[in-house]
């Protein structure tokens, strides 16, 4: 009896153990974002320049997920307004050596985008409590910034979502 | 209209600020560098920077800033061109291309001695002249021998202002060693709005202890107060700032004791920086 009960303790603790320390072990759990871009009837619109990011509780950027920007204007224009994305650019922008693959991109139409959290982002996330930051700029126009409080790993049923009022509609992260 | 106190309380001051390189014939006029943004990114960024001495913060109504002891370095110490420049009757205006990434300091700085005395016919008399630069070396023989109450005072003043290209760097900001100067222990292209920010005024390379500080916001002609915030630095000459307001700040400050090289007798600093608090 006695080593029954041992061996649950071991086999509990061991679990735990490898919970904690192989973040890989949840690498089944995949991330969405949904990101919704009003369309907005205005005299003089320009698609908004829109970062989404992970940070940890105290805003301490974790990893960028999607930074949508001009990136196609030559010498590199359309960085000038990065800084617009205040946030985001104290907190990771300015460090990085722009464009960044597989997280600068064009910016993007009005409507609903959904994006796959990519999995080396979600490899970067240790065990603890995590803000998803969706934050958005448009030239001539107004700033937001909506965040979606995560805890990792995620349980299946998550799902969090809030509605922007100017410059993001609907906002949503949900784990399968 | 609320005066600076701390002004009027050394009179000296007074008569120093009426002396010094940039010519400010009424002490209460306030100095400042004003850039139209200070977190720049890009390829070569350039931003533009007005100077101008006035009564309203950031309202180019008075005298512009003379340009002659100007200077700005990108964050290798390296001085950097001022393109552009024009000098008007109000402001004077220039820019500056960021060709390297970090921070860069835009300051005009001066650290001399003056003296002022009266005559025997009973007029009084001052060196350097107004407008003129200092002149330690001939200070001595500037004072006529006959000169009743002669007063030499070291005065040191200072006008900056940071910007930033890319991720703030420390190489610039740090003090020269030389005159009434801050020693930024956060970062001035950091601010933020609803944080509190940690400031060290040194004279001549040591601590600034009772050293008087004002803080204004800009937009004080669309209210009815200067609602300036005032601070007085420990014996660290340290005083710190929770930022209440996103905005463009002027800080100015104003030290003085008795410790001078002689012929001086009293050793005087003023200091002014121009400051962006941005929202979260």
């Amino acid at each position: 009896m006695r080593s029954v009960t041992t061996f649950a303790v071991i086999f509990a603790v061991l679990s735990s153990l490898v919970l904690l320390m192989s973040p890989a072990a949840q690498a089944d759990t995949s991330l969405t974002v949904e990101v919704e871009i009003p369309r907005l009837s205005v005299a003089e619109y320009h698609r908004p320049y829109i970062a989404i990011w992970v940070s940890d509780p105290h805003q301490q950027r974790v990893s960028d997920i999607e930074v949508w920007y001009d990136t196609a204007m030559a010498n590199q224009e359309g960085h000038k307004w990065l800084p617009d994305l205040r946030q985001w650019w104290r907190r990771s922008g300015r460090q990085l050596d722009l464009p960044v693959d597989g997280v600068s991109g064009a910016t993007r139409a009005p409507g609903n985008h959904s994006i796959s959290v990519r999995e080396s982002a979600l490899q970067a996330l240790e065990r603890g409590d995590y803000i998803l930051h969706i934050e958005a700029a448009r030239e001539v126009g107004g700033r937001e910034h909506l965040r979606l409080p995560f805890s990792w790993p995620a349980d299946a049923g998550l799902l969090q979502e809030q509605q922007g009022e100017h410059e993001l509609g609907r906002v949503r992260l949900h784990a399968h | 209209m609320k005066i600076n106190t701390s002004v009027f309380k050394h009179g000296l001051l007074a008569a120093a600020v009426c002396a010094s390189v940039i010519s400010a014939p009424a002490f209460a006029h306030r100095a400042w560098l004003l850039p139209q943004s200070t977190v720049l990114a890009g390829d070569e960024p350039m931003v533009t920077i007005d100077g101008a001495i006035s009564n309203s913060i950031f309202i180019a109504d008075y005298h512009a800033l003379r340009s002659d002891s100007l200077e700005a370095h990108n964050n290798q110490g390296a001085q950097v061109e001022l393109q552009n420049l024009h000098t008007g009757r109000f402001r004077t205006s220039f820019d500056l291309t960021l060709a390297e990434p970090g921070t860069y300091r835009i300051a005009s700085a001066s650290r001399g001695m003056t003296a002022r005395w009266q005559n025997s016919d009973g007029s009084r008399g001052m060196f350097p002249g107004r407008g003129q630069p200092h002149n330690d070396a001939a200070i001595s023989d500037a004072v006529p021998d006959d000169a009743e109450n002669v007063q030499i005072g070291l005065m040191s003043r200072r006008i900056e202002t940071f910007v930033t290209a890319g991720a703030p760097t420390q190489q610039t900001i740090a003090p020269t060693g030389e005159g009434l100067e801050m020693v930024f222990h956060t970062h001035p292209n950091d601010l933020f709005n609803g944080e509190t920010a940690q400031f060290q005024l040194m004279i001549d390379g040591e601590p600034a202890s009772a050293a008087e500080v004002i803080l204004i916001k800009d937009g004080a002609r669309y209210r009815n107060q200067q609602e300036e915030t005032e601070f007085t630095t420990d014996s660290e000459g340290r005083f710190e700032v929770q930022w209440t307001e996103p905005g463009m700040y002027w800080l100015e400050a104003s030290y003085q004791d008795e410790r001078a090289p002689a012929p001086a007798t009293s050793r005087r600093g003023s200091y002014a920086v121009t400051l962006e608090v941005l929202p979260e």
